[in-house]
């Protein structure tokens, strides 16, 4: 192994990982995180922490994930590029290493556009192909992004990126996911899967060119509360794609979230059976942590696998 | 060229609410190809505070006049005569105009008619559209001649980013996404090999962080 990451021993094993997803709150109180985290502890190998979603300030990631691991859940630090300047992503990956976590996964982040401070300044000082790259440095060749040398002490981070099969341009989507992998990804959490079809496309083109054996693919899977939520997301978020016939699923149930989670239960097991190169599952539960269980049990997936 | 746009109206004259008599000086630069700062744009503003003015009983006296270029001293200086008895110069020209006549008319107060927003070109008749970031290190080269530097909402070097969809940027559907457009030149051009090359993080110590930044070149220098 090249990090203490659980997540890295689990999905080196070759088992199906499972990770979810933890929202950090609008206030200043850890009590519900870690309220979740008590409760995803025994279904997941580890939980993503957010890094300001959509642009709205909340717990940072890495408090965020000091009280999950408090809690017992091995949190993934996210790291978006819209906040940061590299001088104070690098003090935060020394803080957030320093602290316990293990796994960080760098995104571009949304833009603030769609926060509660639209009119703040975004960074973008750095990139997350760069991010991914310079984190991978840091511990391989122990430097500071300028190029410094870390005389001891560097973080070793399991670096994990993201890849969206619902963007576009969708042929560059698999050429993109080849750059970060070049770039030093060890693990991909994908968007929110709705469109199986198009995911079985985008899947086909990564074995063809082998990068599902050179990364570990975790595929995104959300359940729908309600037809509207579905809806409003295919609509209005960009890179996102949902379905006409889900809609009209959860639009003529009679229990719309009990259907909303059968469809993630049968999206998942789909995935499993079909589509191969797919090394875990990477389960957003958005504001709705607690039906992760029993997501995680349906699909065969618990319990979990122990590791040292 | 520098596209600006004016200031309100009632912004202007709060401005210069305690002068009876002001200097309006247009740039014949790249603002009167904007239509912002001309002859035309100068001799109106004078007119609307003229009469905004005398409709609140505080006449204003104006004079005008237009620059060659507000941003070289040599056209600066030959506004000299106009400025001895105002108490005000409004300047319509960009930032570095206002800048210009401050630093030459050192007791006099100088305001700004203008907001300079962008360096950019026109689109259509009365539109324009931000076409350079000024980084101080071009990467149109490597980008097939798409500036992702201010036409990426994020100014990443290595998109596009996952909002893209359908050619269009997150932040709206009116705005095409930099790295979109860049895909589908270099694929044209058969060139994609390229977007495979990894860019480096930038050094923005060529762009606004240093302090004003400065060209020099010695060869055309006098003296």
């Amino acid at each position: 192994m090249k990090t203490e990451s659980k997540l890295e021993k689990i999905l080196a094993s070759g088992e199906f990982a499972v990770t979810a997803e933890i929202g950090p709150p609008k206030h200043a109180s850890g009590d519900g995180m870690k309220h979740h985290a008590e409760m995803l502890k025994d279904h997941v190998d580890a939980a993503n922490i957010t890094d300001c979603q959509t642009a709205i300030v909340r717990i940072s990631s890495i408090a965020g994930g000091v009280h999950i691991k408090e809690k017992g859940i091995e949190p993934i630090v996210q790291m978006t590029c819209r906040d940061r300047n590299r001088i104070a992503m690098q003090a935060d990956l020394l803080g957030a290493y320093s602290l316990g976590m293990r796994n960080l996964l760098c995104l571009s982040g949304d833009h603030q556009k769609f926060g509660n401070h639209p009119t703040s300044k975004n960074v973008y000082d750095v990139d997350s192909m760069q991010l991914i790259h310079l984190v991978r440095r840091m511990r391989d060749e122990k430097k500071f992004f300028s190029g410094e040398e870390i005389k001891e002490n560097e973080p070793r981070f399991f670096v994990g990126a993201v890849a969206n099969p619902f963007a576009d341009p969708f042929e560059f989507r698999v050429d993109r996911l080849e750059k970060k992998v070049e770039a030093g990804a060890e693990f991909i959490q994908t968007q929110c899967i709705f469109d199986m079809e198009r995911f079985e496309r985008f899947m086909e083109m990564v074995r063809q060119r082998g990068i599902h054996e050179r990364v570990y693919i975790l595929a995104g899977i959300t359940p729908m509360k309600s037809w509207r939520a579905a809806k409003y997301i295919g609509n209005n978020v960009s890179g996102m794609i949902v379905p006409d016939e889900m809609v009209e699923r959860l639009k003529n149930a009679e229990d719309p979230k009990r259907e909303g989670i059968e469809i993630a239960i049968e999206q998942i097991k789909y995935i499993k059976e079909n589509v191969k190169g797919i090394a875990g599952f990477h389960v957003m539960a958005i504001a709705w942590e607690e039906v992760v269980p029993e997501i995680v049990e349906r699909c065969g997936l618990y319990p979990r696998p122990k590791v040292d | 060229m520098i596209i600006a746009q004016q200031k309100p109206i009632q912004d202007i004259a709060s401005m210069i609410d305690d002068c009876n008599k002001v200097l309006l000086v247009g740039c014949a630069g790249c603002v009167t190809v904007c239509l912002a700062g001309g002859e035309k744009e100068t001799d109106i503003l004078a007119a609307s505070l003229r009469i905004k003015r005398k409709l609140e009983n505080k006449p204003l006296e104006t004079v005008t006049c237009v620059a060659t270029r507000q941003c070289d001293p040599e056209y600066v200086e030959t506004l000299d005569s106009y400025v001895k008895d105002v108490d005000a110069v409004i300047s319509l020209a960009c930032g570095v105009g206002v800048q210009y006549l401050a630093e030459r008319f050192t007791d006099k107060w100088v305001v700004p008619a203008l907001n300079t927003k962008f360096i950019g070109g026109s689109v259509t008749h009365g539109e324009w559209e931000e076409r350079c970031g000024l980084c101080g290190d071009c990467v149109l080269h490597r980008t097939g001649g798409i500036c992702p530097i201010i036409r990426c909402s994020k100014s990443i070097l290595n998109g596009p980013c996952g909002g893209s969809q359908y050619g269009k940027c997150e932040i709206s559907k009116d705005v095409e996404c930099a790295w979109h457009l860049i895909y589908e030149r270099m694929k044209a051009l058969g060139k994609l090999d390229k977007l495979m090359e990894y860019q480096p993080p930038k050094d923005w110590s060529k762009s606004r962080d240093g302090g004003p930044r400065k060209a020099i070149r010695e060869d055309v220098m006098i003296g």
